[in-house]
C-alpha cells in the first residue's frame, strides 16, 4: 500500500491520534488506580462512609 | 375489556417504572454498580471497532482529487463530530446542574471536558496536517477553523474553572454557565461554511441532498465514527466513575480533618 507523496502527513496524523487516544486511556486508568488507592488508605485508617460501615452488619 | 384494562395497567406500570429507573441510575452508588460491569465490555467493543475501522480506512481507495491524504479524513471528521457532540452533552449536563442541581450532572460535565478537549485538539491537528498538502497552508483564519479553535479554548476554560474553584458546587455552577454560553458556538461551527466564504469545504455527509461522498469512502468514515463514539462513551463513563470516587475521597478526607480537629 502506497501513501503517495504526502505519506509523512498521513503517518503524523495517525501517530497524533494514537498519542492523544493513548493519553486519554492512560489518564482514565491511572486516575482510577489513584482514587482506589486513596480510598483503601482511608479505609485502612478507619475512615469510612456511614453506608459502607452499615453494609457488613446488614449482610 | 379485560385485556384492554390489563394492557393499560401494564403501560401505566412501565411509564411509572421508567422515571424510577432514571432516578435510580442518577444515584452515584447505583451508577457505579451499573457502570463497573459494563465498562470492560464497552472498552473491548471500542477497541475491536477501532481496529476494524482503521483496517477499512487503509483498505479504502484513494480520492480522485485528494489521493491518499483522504485517509486523514477518517480521523479528522469523527473527532470534529465528537468535539461538538461532547460540548452538546456538557450543555445538557449544565442544565442538570443549574436547573435540577443534580450532583451526577456536575460529574458528567466535569468528566466530559478533558475528553472533548482532546478530540477537538485531534481535529485541529489532523486538519492542520491535511490542510498543508491540500490548501498549501497549515492554517488560515477562516470561520470554520477559527470557530473550532474557539471551541478548544472554551474547553480549556471549563477545565481551568474546575481546577481553580476549590468548592465543587461553586465550580460546577461557574462551569455550567460557561458551557451554556459556549453552546452558542456549536451552530456557528456547523453553519460557518454556509454563512461565510471559507477555505474549508461545505458539509459533505449531513446534507439535505444526501452524502456527497462515494460509498467506498463513506463506509469506513461511518465505521470510524461509530468506533470513536464507543471510545468516547467508554472514556466518559470511566472518567465519571473516577470523579465519583474522587468526591468520596474528598468527603472522607474532610471527615478525617474534622475528627482530628475535635
Amino acid at each position: 500500500m502506497s501513501l503517495g507523496p504526502h505519506a509523512a502527513f498521513i503517518i503524523t496524523a495517525y501517530a497524533a491520534a494514537a498519542f492523544i487516544i493513548g493519553a486519554l486511556i492512560a489518564w482514565v486508568v491511572l486516575d482510577h488506580r489513584a482514587q482506589r488507592r486513596k480510598l483503601a488508605n482511608l479505609d485502612a485508617r478507619g475512615v469510612t462512609r456511614r453506608s459502607d460501615r452499615a453494609t457488613p452488619a446488614s449482610s | 375489556m379485560k385485556t384492554r384494562n390489563h394492557r393499560l395497567h401494564a403501560e401505566t406500570r412501565s411509564s411509572k417504572k421508567l422515571p424510577m429507573a432514571v432516578t435510580e441510575l442518577a444515584n452515584p452508588s447505583r451508577f457505579l454498580a451499573v457502570v463497573q460491569p459494563i465498562l470492560p465490555w464497552l472498552a473491548a467493543a471500542a477497541a475491536l471497532m477501532l481496529a476494524f475501522g482503521i483496517s477499512q480506512a487503509f483498505a479504502a481507495p484513494d480520492d480522485y482529487q485528494q489521493g491518499a491524504t483522504v485517509k486523514m479524513m477518517f480521523l479528522h471528521v469523527p473527532s470534529a463530530w465528537l468535539g461538538m457532540f461532547c460540548w452538546a452533552l456538557m450543555s445538557v449536563a449544565a442544565l442538570g446542574t443549574l436547573v435540577w442541581r443534580h450532583p451526577l450532572a456536575d460529574v458528567a460535565g466535569k468528566a466530559a471536558a478533558p475528553i472533548g478537549a482532546a478530540f477537538t485538539l485531534l481535529c485541529l491537528i489532523t486538519g492542520v496536517l491535511w490542510g498543508r498538502p491540500m490548501w498549501g497552508t497549515y492554517w488560515v483564519w477562516d470561520a470554520r477553523l477559527t470557530s473550532v479553535l474557539i471551541l478548544f479554548l472554551l474547553y480549556l476554560g471549563v477545565i481551568a474553572l474546575w481546577r481553580t474553584v476549590e468548592d465543587p458546587s461553586r465550580a460546577a455552577r461557574a462551569a455550567a454557565i460557561l458551557t451554556l454560553v459556549g453552546a452558542v458556538n456549536l451552530p456557528i461551527i456547523k453553519f460557518s461554511v454556509d454563512w461565510w466564504n471559507t477555505l474549508h469545504q461545505p458539509a459533505s455527509v449531513f446534507r439535505l441532498a444526501g452524502p456527497a461522498i462515494h460509498l467506498a469512502i463513506l463506509t469506513p468514515l461511518i465505521l470510524m465514527a461509530i468506533a470513536f463514539m464507543l471510545l468516547f462513551v467508554a472514556l466518559h463513563l470511566g472518567a465519571m466513575r473516577n470523579e465519583i470516587l474522587r468526591r468520596r475521597v474528598r468527603t472522607l478526607q474532610l471527615m478525617q480533618a474534622e475528627r482530628a480537629a475535635e
